[in-house]
């Protein structure tokens, strides 16, 4: 069954291909978009089940391992794939739904569909690749994508984010780029199962050098803080649905990466704790600056910068018990943050803004758009028994295992994070659904049913992630054995 | 394997000159920057085959070959790099037209939320929560 690997991203490049040649026929373009993610949410779900019994390995063209590019769909990479899968297809239909409200004025929708069918083929490409370079492709294939739906429509406001976005992101490509050519040199291979083997036999000094330039580039593509300027600058320019889908995918392909390369390249040494630190600083200068914040949108960047440090605080500890929790928190994280950024959106038409000054009374005028906040705005603070809890609880639970005073200042430093994010939701609750309306006068915009649905389902995701928490907080805690273990897949590799 | 100097000379001096330029705040400069910073990376990654022969089967014993794979790499590199050239350049003409400048500005929002905090405002909160149970109290 390994032929079905290539799939998730060889569909959304050959649907990209159609789509764009379909330019004309807006009907056609959705009927394909929406068939192919379909395809690949169900190939991806098939992956996961068979990945099980072992990682599946594809070498493309047919040429041997060490020598051309692998794909390994391994529990991690599958899991990742679902859960993007899930996403990117919910995110579609609401974009699908806007479009019709909108009448499509203000989406020159010809380039979307192929464009967000490419960001999805960069984004699976990243999670399959065994192969560095292969890797640094599937990083510039979303990123380019990016940037064409950062700037979307080419407005003033658009332009003026978007350029910030690009620069930096093209920094991060350059760094990325350097450390490759830097290994390749050190090892003369960049398959990530032989570089295992070879990476172990350099000199320490070597090995962190390469580790500080993969890092320093994954960083700025995961928003790890003093790299994370960037981002609430420029996601919130953008239409809500390519904000959604940025804030749930882009930044944790720049996560998976760091998850992957510290467990499977550079296991162990000092730059653990230089990790902790950027993980505590990160959660802490977050949140205090959603705290800040008075335009929704801007918040929920802030607390999406914030919990990229949640994430680091898993690896950065490198034991089972935290790299489950990472992993487990990634998952959640994905789901709830588009959630949160979709449901932005509605409210952006059912208030006219996102403004917090300017909003108010929507509980009452607005009952299902309150509950669709509601419930993943606890689930992100980590109330319990929601998803957020669970995987913060693990965090924690790691981190008083490992016993370091790092470790304890990071189990401080978290549970203050989740408190100040309980405040930063509460005041968007207060300001935007609880007080009386502020300005009736505006004229609420037409939300249709099709991006009502999307959003309720991921909704629903995320409270279905609570109630599979079990089963799934075991399948991580596999994953985690398997990436510390690192044996599975430099054997299912090179055999 | 023993790089050449003057291959990582020139590198030094790409990034060097690529960064500086990257700092700046016009876009054409910014433009200019990222084609030597791409280019840096680029000659890097030739640093890293040992030179030799043409890698072509028949033509040399293929232990004096050099390394092909940093040369496709290289291929793959300059063909993004061109990519993004074309989209920095679009985007640097679209700001000249819409704004008569290609500057890189500032966070608008950040800046008014710095000048809040400036005169020790709270961000739009505290005034309107007193609204907020001034309402409460009416309906109560």
């Amino acid at each position: 069954m390994t032929w079905l690997v290539p799939l998730p991203v060889i569909m959304p490049l050959l649907g990209a291909a159609t789509t764009l040649l379909m330019f004309r026929r807006p009907r056609v373009q959705r009927a394909i978009s929406v068939s192919v993610l379909t395809a690949t949410l169900v190939v991806s779900a098939v992956l996961l089940v068979l990945s099980a019994d072992g990682p599946l390995v594809v070498a493309v063209g047919g040429w041997p391992v060490p020598l051309g590019i692998v794909l390994v769909a391994d529990q991690l990479a599958t899991l990742m794939l679902v859960v993007s899968a899930a996403v990117t297809l919910c995110v579609l239909l609401y974009s699908i739904g806007q479009g019709g409200a909108d009448g499509d004025e203000e989406h020159p929708l010809s380039v979307y569909h192929p464009t967000y069918l490419i960001l999805t083929a960069g984004v699976t490409n990243a999670f399959l690749s065994g192969d560095l370079f292969n890797l640094y492709v599937g990083f510039e294939i979303l990123l380019a994508a990016s940037y064409v739906l950062i700037t979307l429509g080419g407005t003033e406001n658009r332009i003026r984010a978007g350029t910030t976005y690009v620069v930096v992101s093209l920094l991060s490509s350059v760094i990325f780029l350097a450390g490759i050519g830097l290994i390749y040199a050190a090892t003369g291979t960049l398959n990530m199962a032989q570089l295992v083997g070879r990476l172990d036999a350099l000199p320490d000094g070597v090995r962190m050098v390469l580790q500080g330039m993969l890092l320093l580039a994954f960083g700025i593509k995961a928003a790890i803080f003093p790299l994370s300027a960037w981002l609430p600058d420029s996601y919130p320019t953008a239409p809500a649905p390519v904000t959604a889908v940025f804030a749930g995918l882009l930044t944790k392909v720049g996560v998976y990466a760091i998850i992957r390369t510290e467990t499977l390249l550079f296991p162990g040494g000092r730059v653990a704790d230089l990790l902790m630190v950027a993980a505590l600083s990160t959660m802490v200068v977050g949140i205090l600056g959603a705290v800040a914040q008075s335009d929704l949108k801007r918040l929920l960047s802030f607390t999406l910068v914030s919990h990229i440090g949640y994430l680091l605080f898993g690896v950065g500890l490198a034991s089972r018990a935290g790299i489950a929790a990472a992993v487990f928190y990634t998952l959640h994280h994905i789901i709830v943050q588009t959630t949160l950024f979709l449901v932005a959106g509605l409210i952006e038409r059912r208030g006219g803004s996102t403004a917090l000054d300017r909003l108010g009374g929507l509980a009452r005028t607005a009952p299902v758009l309150a509950i669709l906040f509601f419930l993943p705005a606890l689930n992100l603070a980590g109330i319990p028994p929601f998803s957020g809890f669970l995987g913060k609880l693990g965090l924690i639970q790691a981190g008083v295992d490992d016993g370091a005073v790092l470790s304890w200042l990071l189990v401080g430093g978290s549970a203050l994070t989740s408190l100040l994010t309980l405040y930063a939701l509460a005041r968007v609750w207060n300001l935007a659904f609880w007080r009386s309306p502020v300005s009736p006068d505006a004229t609420p915009l037409r939300s249709p049913r099709l991006m009502v649905t999307p959003t309720a389902a991921l909704v629903a995701a995320g409270v279905l992630l609570t109630l599979a928490a079990g089963p799934l907080y075991a399948l991580t805690d596999t994953v985690a054995g398997d990436l510390l273990e690192r044996t599975p897949y430099v054997e299912a590799v090179l055999p | 394997m023993r790089p050449s100097i003057v291959l990582l000379i020139a590198v030094g001096v790409l990034f060097a000159a690529g960064t500086i330029l990257l700092l700046e705040r016009t876009l054409t400069r910014v433009l200019l920057g990222v084609m030597l910073l791409g280019n840096g990376a680029n000659l890097l990654v030739l640093a890293a085959a040992q030179p030799g022969s043409p890698p072509i089967v028949g033509t040399a014993d293929p232990a004096e070959m050099t390394d092909p794979l940093p040369q496709a790499m290289i291929l793959t590199a300059i063909v993004i790099t061109l990519g993004m050239t074309a989209f920095l350049l679009a985007l640097a003409y679209r700001s000249w037209r819409l704004s008569g400048h290609d500057e890189v500005q500032d966070d608008a929002e950040d800046r008014r939320v710095r000048e809040l905090a400036e005169r020790d405002e709270g961000s739009d909160a505290e005034d309107l929560d007193a609204d907020e149970t001034e309402t409460v109290e009416v309906r109560a």
